[in-house]
């Protein structure tokens, strides 16, 4: 391979004649920040090698359907059952509710921020949302257990101490800036004239933000949505916290259930030894994981590419 | 007829103005209730944890006492931890920034380098906790060490400092990089004496994002193996170690009331921490846009 195609410059080591040593050294040079390009490939290979590798030895014991199709998961249990749909179930239900959250409520904020919103409110109130963000998620985590969950149990006194619904409320409110802050970019670069043509026809304010804004930006709305699906499945010490650890085959929010990051995390604080069933039941629920994460960033990215209204 | 549209239109058009003016006032409520819950968390985490912090909670180690109990171990553990992550991605990200801009900038390898880089960046935290003890844990045999942790956060957050890397070293004017091409300097010579002073507050600035993200990451660690209770700082990079996160999540899970009041002391010094630094790369880099400006 050609270390400097298609770059700007002399090619490597050229135009200082007899200079061998510096010749050397150029090449080394970029040979050296070629490796280290190649590392970040090198991890993404090593991940799905690494996740693989355990989870096949799983795969070896227990058959993948079990894995796939069972709804009873207690490999921790003297009387054990595989079944993932248990943990797919409480990521679900988490993810799913965090988005009821997440999503008007960014939306909206979203709108505000671009359509409504003078710069003088704009420039401050948009880098203190993103501040929700930066908020470590163990912080989330001890803000769910014990601040939402006692106020829910008030409400209503169905609610088990560790719940889906207290934590999916404040996952929420974490990827909430995600979606505000991306859908926002995608509003504020739909051009101007867009707007003008509409309010020449006598459009309102509320007509040209949901029927011309938000429709031109879909493409880059959708994609912040997916790639908050895809935050709030990945998401672990907010559920590990709040909603338990009982792989509850279930979609009441009220009662504790267990994620599929939950249950890595239970594993990997406890002494199950490593090399043990258990212990690669954690490889096999992160191949997962990460498979439908990728699933997710990967069409987040297509949508963008693809349908993206191009403007001059 | 013509008096009956006109009716009809104006009926139509203040039933439009209402709506507007309520959708109005529903966006800013969302913003309102966004920036709320931020208030409601600081406010509670501020009652609930600010009595709690002196100098013996930050000089103390873990205790099974509440009252005794302090964040030293967790403290210096964190800071070991997120030196190597920051040093490490930072060399690699400059490094991998450097090669994807200005060596190969519109190559098939590029583009697929960029790609995977993206979606790095997507991948749930704790699937590198994983990678982590596979690879530097067990193969690498460096143990549940200080080092291994580091590492691990920072092929976390490489994405985040190649992101801004490249960012930065993009925004460099090509004449500042023709103009040294033509005195005859080599590629890494113009890298070296143009680009990269020239770029330093973004990259800068990136490599605090990463640091800042790095410092809060719990699950990783756990599930690379880090320690939850640990009477001892780290004595040198093999040893085991914990951190803040990790302290924090200890404590909230535990029922005395005394050691979730601990957690809050100790979720305020993260916090602070985090503001210090997110404070500093905003300084830092209007310092350095006013001296090359």
């Amino acid at each position: 391979m050609s270390l400097a195609r298609n770059s700007v410059g002399p090619a490597l080591g050229q135009g200082t004649p007899g200079a061998w040593k510096k010749n050397i050294s150029e090449r080394a040079i970029a040979l050296v920040l070629l490796l280290s390009t190649m590392l970040s490939i090198l991890v993404t290979a090593g991940i799905i090698f690494v996740l693989l590798f355990e989870a096949l030895k799983f795969f070896g014991e227990i058959s993948f359907w079990e894995f796939i199709s069972g709804t009873r998961w207690t490999p921790l249990f003297s009387s054990k059952h595989f079944g993932v749909l248990a943990l797919v179930a409480g990521t679900t239900l988490t993810a799913v509710l965090a988005m009821v959250v997440a999503l008007p409520l960014g939306l909206l904020s979203a709108i505000y921020l671009s359509e409504y919103a003078p710069d003088k409110v704009r420039k401050p109130v948009k880098p203190i949302l993103e501040v929700l963000a930066g908020i470590p998620t163990v912080v989330y985590g001890y803000f769910a257990l014990l601040f939402v969950t006692p106020i829910l149990r008030q409400i209503s006194g169905d609610i088990s101490v560790f719940n889906a619904l207290s934590a999916s409320i404040v996952m929420g409110i974490m990827i909430l800036p995600m979606v505000s802050s991306l859908s926002e970019d995608a509003m504020r670069s739909v051009p101007r004239t867009l707007r003008e043509g509409a309010y020449a026809l006598g459009s309102t304010k509320l007509e040209v933000s949901t029927l011309v804004v938000v429709p031109a930006a879909l493409s880059g709305i959708v994609s912040a949505f997916i790639l908050a699906v895809s935050r709030a499945i990945g998401e672990t010490m907010i559920v590990t916290i709040a909603a338990g650890q009982n792989p509850n085959f279930t979609l009441n929010p009220f009662v504790p259930i267990e994620t599929m990051t939950a249950y890595i995390v239970q594993v990997s604080m406890g002494d199950t030894p490593a090399g043990s069933i258990e212990f690669e039941t954690i490889f096999a629920v992160a191949l997962l994981l990460f498979a439908i994460t990728l699933a997710m960033n990967l069409l987040s990215q297509y949508v963008v590419s693809r349908f993206r209204e191009e403007y001059e | 007829m013509v008096v009956s549209s006109q009716t009809e239109f104006l009926r139509k058009r203040a039933r439009r103005k209402w709506l507007g003016r309520a959708f109005h006032g529903l966006c800013l409520l969302s913003v309102v209730i966004a920036l709320g819950m931020l208030a409601v968390l600081l406010v509670y985490l501020m009652v609930q944890g600010i009595t709690r912090i002196d100098w013996s909670f930050l000089t103390s180690f873990a205790s099974r006492h509440p009252e005794q109990a302090g964040i030293k171990a967790a403290l210096f553990g964190s800071i070991y931890v997120v030196i190597i992550a920051g040093v490490t991605a930072f060399v690699l990200g400059v490094a991998t920034a450097l090669y994807l801009e200005e060596y190969s900038a519109r190559s098939k390898f590029a583009k697929i380098a960029k790609i995977n880089i993206s979606n790095l960046a997507g991948v749930p935290s704790i699937v590198y906790g994983l990678l982590g003890l596979q690879i530097f844990v067990h193969s690498l045999q460096l143990g549940k060490s200080v080092l291994a942790g580091g590492f691990t956060l920072a092929l976390l957050v490489l994405p985040i400092v190649i992101v801004a890397a490249m960012e930065a070293v993009r925004s460099v004017p090509p004449s500042l990089r023709e103009g040294s091409y033509a005195l005859g300097a080599t590629r890494w010579q113009v890298i070296w004496h143009m680009v990269i002073p020239q770029a330093f507050p973004g990259i800068l600035t990136g490599v605090i994002l990463a640091v800042s993200r790095a410092i809060g990451e719990t699950a990783p660690l756990i599930a690379m193996g880090a320690l939850t209770f640990v009477p001892f700082t780290p004595d040198g990079p093999l040893s085991r170690f914990t951190v803040l996160p990790i302290q924090i999540f200890n404590w909230t899970s535990r029922p005395q009331p005394g050691f979730q009041e601990a957690a809050a002391a100790g979720i305020i010094v993260l916090l602070v921490v985090l503001l210090v630094m997110n404070a500093g790369a905003v300084i830092l880099r209007n310092r350095f846009q006013n001296k090359w400006e």
